[in-house]
Parts: structure tokens; C-alpha cells; sequence
């Protein structure tokens, strides 16, 4: 299997206002190989979204390498859609036209592009919402179509950042499968940040934690054989899902707590 | 409370002021006239003023001629908004250099432009045009500069993961937003542009509303000036109306105060 993304020890810092140098990440070493479903968990403010900016190409690493199919990035990565943390859908086209976008931008007729967005609207559940604007759809609605819009334009590599967040547990497990049945189609490389350790095991092929920052490293790597196709649902009551959970835990607490004390002593500083 | 008990109440006070009005103006409080005719005229004779000059059509000239201008400043002074906004937001360099020069211009009084107007362009309309132009530009610029400023990082990253060149970027995004920035001080401006044209027409000209009620006061024609004032804010209530069909149909994508969340 060809290398989809490679993370060769890349270090990120951050230059702050006041001069110092802030280093988000040290040394991360990672692939995602082509067609492999990777999760990236770790306590807030490790670096997840750093990591995913870098292999976007919005961040330049401080320190070593980034190769997207085996070659160094050089500005953005065209192989790649982004799913982002923070709503990033145009609040000014509906839901449909931001689908659309995606295959406009390429140069796609619009009449050719509105059936194809309206057919990826249904696929993702709100084939009847096309005409809403952004802010008359729920955060998952939101969700769905910013899925959508990346998916519509068919990249190899896909990375999310969070993407299930701030929806509520029942919503996340819902679009957990739909997310898993639109993957299942065309097995794209995913690189999947989540604070949510059951969820990164319900999803992924492999889990990978991260430290507590700054300066945090990859400082685990677990492969998860549950069979596919998966149901989020019932892939929770499998032992070996309940046995590789306690696992990881056992590794990822540790740095959650110290990440917390980390992120009180910064503020009693301030 | 509903909309016709609103409308009831808001008619009732226009009716309880009018009424007023007359009375304290006509009839004697203790031997004395409250609202002397000379100062205060009456309601009678400020409506008949307005319904001679309808009557005569003398009136739609002036209302054309103040409508010509506004909309001209209007025009003019968002489409130099526009470019110079977005230019400025573009090239941060540019916006540095100007930064001082701009503030300055922006607090000049405006009123002491007109007489130099005047002198350059002439007691035509242009004038007054120009007066327009420099409230309402400065409205504009300063929307729009915002508008493409306070584009959000994470939208911006979007478009450009979705593979949108810069000229792209313009088009969809940076364009939207400053747009929509422009459209919400779209009141502020007609109104400006409306300023403009009558202050420009009061200090020197020879026909529009500003025109009309300097006439009126220099021959001491109290019920010309108040009939004036009628005519100038039901005008400027039109306009406004208009605008607010127009901001309804170009900001539908906007969430308003009364909407729901979720
Ligand atoms: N532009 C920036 N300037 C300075 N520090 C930053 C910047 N972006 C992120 N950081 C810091 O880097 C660390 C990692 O951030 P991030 O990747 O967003 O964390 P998370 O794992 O929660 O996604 C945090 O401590 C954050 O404060
Ligand atoms: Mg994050």
C-alpha cells in the first residue's frame, strides 16, 4: 500500500505575541497509508488541529517532512478535503450552493453541478433542505453538508478535524455511520481527530495518542481489528472493542489529567 | 400587542400633536396665546401650503431634483467605498500609509465643504452631489474595509482547501462578506446621501427641498418651513422603506435577532 500522508518527525511552534516561541509539537512521526482510517486522539490543546494544518499544507512544520503520496508538500495539499472544527460552511450560499462550490470552482457547468450537490445532499440525509442557508440548519445538519461539500469533490485523502464535536451523543453515533457507510464506498485515507477515545476505536483502523503539550509527541499506536463493515451501535459491545479501550486508556489518562493540570497552572499564571 | 393596536396607538400621537398644535395656536390660554402663529404657524396653514404646492405641482420639481442627488451621492460615494475599501484591505501597506490621512478627512465637519463645492462645481447639483459623496463614502469604505477584514479565518481556509484561486477567494468569499457589511449600514447611508443633497441645497442653490425651506425662512414663512419639514421626512420615510424591501431581499441569507437558534 502507497503512503497516503507522511508526518516525518514534524515539529510545529508557534511565535507569540510577545516574542517567545511556543512549540505546539515536537516530533511527530506518522502515516496514514491509502485507504487506512486513522484517529488521532489526545487531551485539548495537544496539538491535533496543529497536525492536521500541517498535513493540509496551512501550516509550515518548523522541523521535518511532510509527503503527500510519497512527495514533499509544497504549499496546500490539492489531494485532500478538509472537514474543520469551527463551522466553516459560506454563510451566504444555501446548502446547496455550498455543495455546488466544490465543483464550480473546478470549473464544472453549474447545471451540471447543482443535480450532482443536490444528489450528494440526499446521500449525506437533507436531500430537502437545499434551499436553507447555514444558519436555519442544526450543528449536525451543518456537519452534513460541510461533509458534502469536501466528499463532492472526491479527494484522496480526507481529514476532520473534530468533525462530531459539539453534536450530542446520539446525533455523533448517527453520523459515526454515515460517515463510515460513505467511507466503506471508496475507502479514502482518513486522518480523524477526536477527543472521544470509544468513538476513534468505533471508526478507525488504527488509534494514535498523542501527549499532553506543549512540546507533545505521538506516544501510542494501536491497530483495531474489529471486522468491517461496522455498525458504531453494536461495535461497542464487543469485548475485544471493551478490551483494546481499557488498553488505551490506561495510556491516555495519564496524559488527560496532566494535560488538565497543565491547562489550570497556564491560567493561574496568566 | 398587534400590529393595528400598535398602529392605533402610533396614529393617535401624530393625531393628540396636531391637535394640540392647533389648539394651543389659535385658541387664547388665559388670555394668551400659547404657540404664537408667527413663530409656531398651525396645522391648517402648513397643510394648505402642502397641498398648494402638490395642488400646483410646483413641488415635484424640487422633490426630484433632491432625489437626482441623493441618489447620485449614493452611487457615486458606495462605489468609491467599495474599490478603496477593498483596496485597503488587500494591501495593509496602502491602508498604513493613508491610515492618519483618512481619520483626518473623516473628522472635517462636512458643512464646511459645501462652500468650496459650490465654488468648484457650481450651485448646480453637483454641488450638493459632492457633499453626498463624502458622508456616504466614508460609511461605505468603512464597512467594507471591515467586511473583508473580519472574513473568517476558518471560511477563508475552507475556500482554499477547496481549491479557490485568489480571484476565486474575491468572488465567493471576500466579495460576500463586505457586501453584506455595506447592505447593513445601508440605512445609515441613504440617509447620509439624503443630508447631503438638502444641507448643500439650504447653504446655495435654486430648486430641491434644502432650496424650498430656505426660501420659506428668509420671507419669515413659518408654515413654509414646517411644510417643508413634512414633505422632507415623508420623503426620507419612502426612501427608508425602500431600502428595507431591498436589504430583505439581498441579506436572506442573514440570521435576524428574531430567529431561532438550532
Ligand atoms: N496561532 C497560534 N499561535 C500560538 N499558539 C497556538 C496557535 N494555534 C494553536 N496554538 C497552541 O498550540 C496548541 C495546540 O493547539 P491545537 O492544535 O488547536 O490543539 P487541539 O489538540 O485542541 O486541536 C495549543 O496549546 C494552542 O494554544
Ligand atoms: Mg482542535
Amino acid at each position: 500500500m502507497p503512503t497516503a500522508v507522511a508526518l516525518e518527525d514534524a515539529k510545529v511552534a508557534f511565535r507569540l505575541g510577545d516574542g517567545r516561541v511556543y512549540t505546539a509539537v515536537e516530533k511527530a512521526h506518522l502515516a496514514v497509508a491509502q485507504g487506512e482510517f486513522v484517529a488521532i486522539v489526545g487531551p485539548t490543546g495537544c496539538g491535533k488541529s496543529t497536525l492536521l494544518n500541517v498535513a493540509a499544507g496551512l501550516l509550515k512544520p518548523a522541523a521535518g517532512n511532510v509527503k503527500i503520496f510519497d512527495r514533499p508538500l509544497a504549499g496546500l495539499n490539492r489531494d485532500a478535503g478538509y472537514l474543520f472544527q469551527a463551522d466553516a460552511l459560506f454563510p451566504w450560499k444555501t446548502a446547496l450552493d455550498n455543495v455546488a462550490i466544490g465543483l464550480e470552482i473546478k470549473g464544472t457547468p453549474r447545471a451540471e453541478a447543482l443535480p450532482r450537490a443536490q444528489k450528494w445532499l440526499t446521500s449525506v440525509g437533507l436531500g430537502a433542505f437545499a434551499g436553507r442557508y447555514p444558519h436555519m440548519l442544526s450543528g449536525g445538519q451543518r456537519k452534513r453538508v460541510a461533509l458534502a461539500q469536501v466528499l463532492i469533490r472526491d479527494p484522496k485523502i480526507l481529514l476532520m478535524d473534530e468533525p462530531f464535536g459539539p453534536l450530542d451523543a446520539q446525533t455523533r453515533q448517527v453520523m459515526g455511520n454515515l460517515l463510515l457507510d460513505l467511507w466503506n464506498a471508496d475507502r479514502k485515507a482518513v486522518l480523524f481527530v477526536t477527543h472521544d477515545l470509544e468513538e476513534a476505536i468505533a471508526l478507525a483502523d488504527r488509534v494514535v495518542i498523542m501527549s499532553a503539550g506543549p512540546s507533545s509527541r505521538i506516544i501510542g499506536d494501536w491497530r483495531v481489528s474489529l471486522p468491517r463493515p461496522r455498525d458504531i451501535f453494536e461495535v461497542r459491545l464487543d469485548k475485544e472493542f471493551h478490551a483494546l479501550h481499557r488498553e488505551i486508556w490506561s495510556v491516555l489518562k495519564d496524559e488527560v489529567m496532566k494535560g488538565y493540570a497543565q491547562s489550570t497552572q497556564a491560567a493561574e499564571a496568566v | 400587542m398587534s400590529r393595528p393596536t400598535l398602529f392605533a396607538l402610533q396614529v393617535l400621537v401624530a393625531v393628540v400633536c396636531i391637535v394640540l398644535w392647533q389648539v394651543l395656536s389659535t385658541v387664547p390660554v388665559f388670555g394668551k396665546i400659547l404657540l404664537p402663529p408667527f413663530f409656531f404657524s398651525n396645522p391648517f396653514d402648513v397643510f394648505s401650503q402642502i397641498v398648494k404646492w402638490f395642488a400646483s405641482g410646483v413641488i415635484w420639481k424640487h422633490l426630484g431634483i433632491t432625489l437626482a442627488e441623493s441618489i447620485l451621492a449614493f452611487v457615486i460615494g458606495s462605489l468609491g467605498g467599495v474599490l478603496v475599501g477593498f483596496w485597503f484591505a488587500r494591501q495593509p501597506l496602502v491602508a498604513a500609509v493613508f491610515d492618519p490621512y483618512v481619520k483626518m478627512v473623516n473628522a472635517l465637519p462636512r458643512v464646511v465643504l459645501a462652500p468650496i463645492f459650490a465654488l468648484w462645481l457650481g450651485l448646480g447639483i453637483w454641488s450638493k452631489v459632492a457633499l453626498g459623496v463624502t458622508l456616504v463614502f466614508f460609511i461605505v469604505f468603512f464597512n467594507v474595509y471591515q467586511g473583508v477584514k473580519e472574513v473568517s479565518r476558518t471560511v477563508l481556509d475552507n475556500g482554499r482547501m477547496l481549491g479557490m484561486s485568489e480571484r476565486q477567494l474575491m468572488q465567493h468569499v471576500y466579495w460576500p462578506s463586505a457586501l453584506s457589511w455595506m447592505f447593513s449600514s445601508l440605512h445609515t447611508s441613504v440617509g447620509f446621501a439624503v443630508v447631503g443633497a438638502v444641507v448643500g441645497e439650504y447653504l446655495g442653490s435654486a430648486a430641491g427641498l434644502g432650496y424650498l425651506i430656505q426660501q420659506a425662512e428668509g420671507v419669515f414663512d413659518v408654515a413654509g418651513v414646517f411644510a417643508g419639514m413634512f414633505v422632507l421626512s415623508a420623503f426620507v420615510i419612502l426612501i427608508d422603506f425602500g431600502v428595507t424591501l431591498v436589504e430583505r431581499r439581498l441579506l436572506v441569507w442573514r440570521p435576524t435577532a428574531s430567529d431561532g437558534r438550532g
